[in-house]
């Protein structure tokens, strides 16, 4: 298939800026949409997909730029103007009725709300071609909640064609789907677009991009990192324009790394029935950074919920200070001393409810110093607070304050101030800068590097490769659930690391390559962006 | 057995059915409307009782009967329209606005009868709607008496059970009311704006129990007295789920209830050795049995009680 790109775009983004606050979220990004092309637009959560769709459809208002479908502007904040203008759009979450009928739901909204009749038999007709044309089978009069997920995503798109759309953007639309269901889906969508519908596909996949798409837009940090066509990129080149990489590298003292406090041999483990690790190596020494790299959904959820006690392995073995251990266990966790920044701290680092104080105490508040015979110490719990706030500088509260009035950065601060306080001999790290703005990545690096200045032992696991290059003294990739070996981070060039996150490890012994479960679609990260 | 065979075999009891299911029908589809746009509305036993006092009170004026419908009517528009704004512009809890509209409109009803009706002995009465005749129809043996002796408002009720299980099913705006009520984020995203559906079917909802209300004082009794209700507004509610959400299966719940009503007030008459309070439990032990049974398989709109807020998943 050859898209016709030297004609004008039916679909062209042009310089569309957008800031929330101090947050840039869209930098003038262009993009423009060939007649029969399927373009993936490629980013990690974060990268301003969303902020960009949104504002394609009117959701947002732009700060900068125009948006035109077919040479003619559309109108800012006009949610409807991009659906008469003939842009679909199939989000990630189906906006569907399970209740209702496939053809009722198609029907929505499509006749004039006072018409006596509905003219059912014509919209089935309508229906039903437009599912022969391009191959999306579904019984109209089935009840939708009777349908499978693939099924269901099919009515969304038959919904968005019964519409008349000629655009179509699909918000990771695998995610949700099996890997036959999504095989099936990109068969339907390559033939849609050999029958002269554009389509835009958001993925942070890069077997389904390299698969699927004639071009590829990358996003990072709310810009256009790169652009290619996909007969003239790799998945190595992809993961790396992807994650991103700094020129500079901040300076640091060179670890002194002491004891190995934790070591995980041929460490596998299984969630819900399907193997998210496999048989993973890795260890941490004090006083040393280990960064684990990877494109999100490879494991890095179960690697983090593995270390922080909500998951036990299923295969292999752990030694914790030398000793054997069969599990971590989140009470033994915190009576040895580790401390753990997990990766979504609004649904597991803090209680926003909650004032500050009783986050700072609760995982020791059984501890004499808080509590006695369960008689909870607020004076105590009070001073902890205070301590935390004027020494990790969270600013925005008081002890007493809720701690959902935190902006993300200092709610972060908290999180590491109550498990850096005690110094922890061993610091697991899930994604501790995600979504805060540059300032607060900038404390939470300082006080990483402080702590493996003082003898911490930390694991880094992070999906932004900056910070992993910035902080970390080895480094390892996590793909398909697999470790790769660890590299020093001195011998960590971009080219290299890309390789390594694309699952290419030739200088190594294994290669994820094995046949092994990689997990259902969207496994362990929030789609939050 | 016989006893009971005779009393089903009365053209009275038919009779009765019909005039003690023509409350339950109004309210139970007022009801529903709410319901099916995605929003309870506990309201429903106080608006019946404003309704039958508004009703009531616009005839003992000297407004003809239909006109005194018609206040009835625009009265539970009214409360409808309170209701919408807490629950639907708000996002207010459903079921306490709904449970403050009861007690509110209840308290109410009574206030504005005191004030208006001078205290006395017997309660002051009206001229209800009698029974008409159809040609033909109410001649019939048997069949004449048991369905065609009604008052125009019940064959009303039913005429607008029909109506609204066509609009429901078979036309786009019974579409964009299901959506609302199932998920009214598609509905917005697909053109249809469920905060003004919500509005529309709280209100016209609330306008049905209200007449509802008023069928009590102005047909079935002549007069207003404030406990008259008695909550008739509750039983409709459960009817709603007996009916799985169906405009037909609710005419046909009502007629039920109504059927076990009158059948318990017959056999009073007949077994007059039990206890009344044994007659009087009955239609409420099965329609509990009933919804026991019916309500396992009902299915839910599934916005219900949801507040919809526009841009929020």
């Amino acid at each position: 298939m050859i898209a016709d790109t030297t004609a004008a775009p039916v679909l062209e983004l042009a310089h569309i800026s957008k800031r929330f606050g101090p947050i840039v979220a869209n930098d003038d990004i262009s993009i423009a949409l060939g007649r029969g092309e399927l373009l993936a637009l490629l980013g990690e959560n974060g990268a301003g997909k969303t902020t960009l769709m949104s504002i394609l459809f009117g959701h947002y208002t732009p700060d900068e730029g125009t948006v035109r479908v077919d040479g003619v502007e559309l109108p800012h904040g006009r949610p409807r103007a991009a659906i008469k203008a003939g842009v679909g759009m199939v989000h990630q979450h189906f906006s569907l009725a399970p209740n209702l009928t496939v053809l009722e739901n198609v029907m929505t909204g499509t006749e004039p709300l006072w018409s006596p009749r509905s003219r059912t038999s014509a919209a089935r007709r309508k229906l039903l071609s437009i599912a022969e044309r391009f191959g999306l089978g579904v019984d109209p009069d089935a009840r939708l909640g009777d349908l499978s997920v693939g099924e269901q995503q099919r009515v969304e798109i038959l919904k968005a064609l019964y519409n008349d759309a000629r655009i179509l953007i699909l918000d990771e639309p695998t995610a949700v789907l099996t890997n036959i269901e999504a095989e099936r889906l990109f068969t339907t969508l390559r033939e849609m677009a050999r029958q002269g519908l554009s389509l835009i596909f958001i993925s942070h996949k890069l077997d389904e991009v390299m698969a699927a798409a004639d071009r590829i837009v990358v996003l990072r940090g709310g810009r256009v990192a790169a652009e290619r066509r996909a007969a003239e990129t790799n998945k190595a080149e992809l993961a790396e324009l992807m994650v991103g990489h700094r020129v500079t590298r901040p300076t640091r003292e060179p670890a002194k790394a002491g004891a190995t406090v934790f070591q995980a041999s041929r460490l596998t483990v299984s969630i819900g029935g399907v193997e998210r690790l496999k048989e993973i190596d890795f260890f941490l020494r004090e006083g040393e950074t280990l960064g684990i790299i990877g494109v999100s959904g490879n494991g890095q959820a179960a690697l983090s919920q593995l270390m922080g006690g909500l998951a036990a392995p299923t295969g292999g073995e752990m030694r914790l200070f030398g000793e054997p251990v069969s599990a971590l266990d989140v009470h033994d966790l915190v009576e040895a001393g580790i401390g753990r920044i997990p990766e979504d701290r609004h649904r597991q680092g803090a209680i926003g409810e909650m004032t500050i104080w009783e986050n700072a105490v609760l995982e020791r508040i059984r501890q004499p110093l808080f509590s006695r015979r369960g008689i909870v110490n607020r004076s105590a719990g009070q001073a902890f607070a205070a301590t935390i706030i004027e020494e990790f500088d969270v600013r925005g509260g008081t002890p007493t304050s809720r701690t959902r009035l935190l902006s993300g950065g200092n709610m972060q601060k908290l999180i590491l101030g109550r498990n850096l306080y005690r110094r922890p001999k061993i610091l697991i790290a899930a994604q501790p800068t995600r979504g805060l703005d540059e300032g607060a990545v900038a404390a939470v690096h300082a006080r990483i590097l402080d702590a493996r200045r003082q003898g911490t032992a930390v694991l880094l696991i992070s999906e932004d490769l900056d910070e992993v290059i910035g902080l970390a003294d080895r480094i390892q990739a996590i793909v398909k659930g697999r470790l790769s070996a660890p590299i020093a981070a001195e011998d960590a060039d971009p080219r290299r690391l890309g390789l390594m996150m694309s699952g290419d490890w030739t200088s190594s012994d294994r290669t994820p390559n094995d046949r092994i479960s990689d997990g259902p679609p969207g496994e362990g990260h929030p789609h939050a962006s | 057995m016989s006893t009971f065979f005779d009393i089903v075999a009365s053209a009275g009891l038919w009779a009765a059915v019909l005039r003690i299911a023509t409350p339950l029908i109004f309210g139970t589809l007022g009801a529903l409307l709410s319901e099916r746009s995605g929003v309870l509305n506990l309201g429903i036993e106080g608006i019946m009782t404003f309704g039958a006092m508004a009703g009531w009170l616009a005839v003992f004026n000297g407004a003809d009967l239909w006109t005194g419908m018609l206040v009835a009517a625009l009265s539970g528009a009214l409360f409808g329209l309170v209701h919408a704004a807490m629950t639907v512009t708000l996002g207010l809890s459903q079921h306490v606005t709904g449970l403050g509209i009861t007690l509110f409109a209840s308290s109410l009803s009574y206030y504005i009868f005191r004030l208006t009706v001078p205290l006395a002995s017997t309660p002051p009465t009206v001229t209800p709607f009698q029974p008409i005749s159809v040609p033909g129809l109410s001649d019939l043996p048997f069949v004449g008496p048991a369905l065609f002796t009604q008052t125009l408002p019940t064959y009303l009720s039913i005429v607008i059970a029909l109506l609204l299980a066509y609009v429901v099913y078979r036309t786009p705006l019974g579409l964009a009311l299901r959506m609302s009520g199932e998920n009214p984020h598609a509905a917005e995203a697909q053109g249809v704006d469920p905060v003004r559906v919500r509005y529309g079917a709280i209100m016209a909802g609330s306008a049905l129990m209200a007449m509802g209300g008023a069928f009590l004082t102005l047909s079935a009794f002549n007069s207003f007295f404030p406990t008259m209700v008695q909550g008739r507004g509750w039983i409709c509610i459960a009817l709603v789920v007996f009916a799985s959400w169906r405009p037909g299966r609710a005419l046909f719940g009502a007629l039920l209830f109504a059927f076990f009503d009158a059948f318990q007030l017959r056999l009073q008459t007949v077994l007059g050795n039990v206890p009344y309070q044994i007659f009087l439990m009955m239609p409420y032990i099965l329609s509990i049995a009933a919804l026991a049974v019916m309500a396992r398989r009902a299915r839910v709109p599934q916005a219900l009680m949801q507040p919809y807020r526009r841009g929020e998943r």
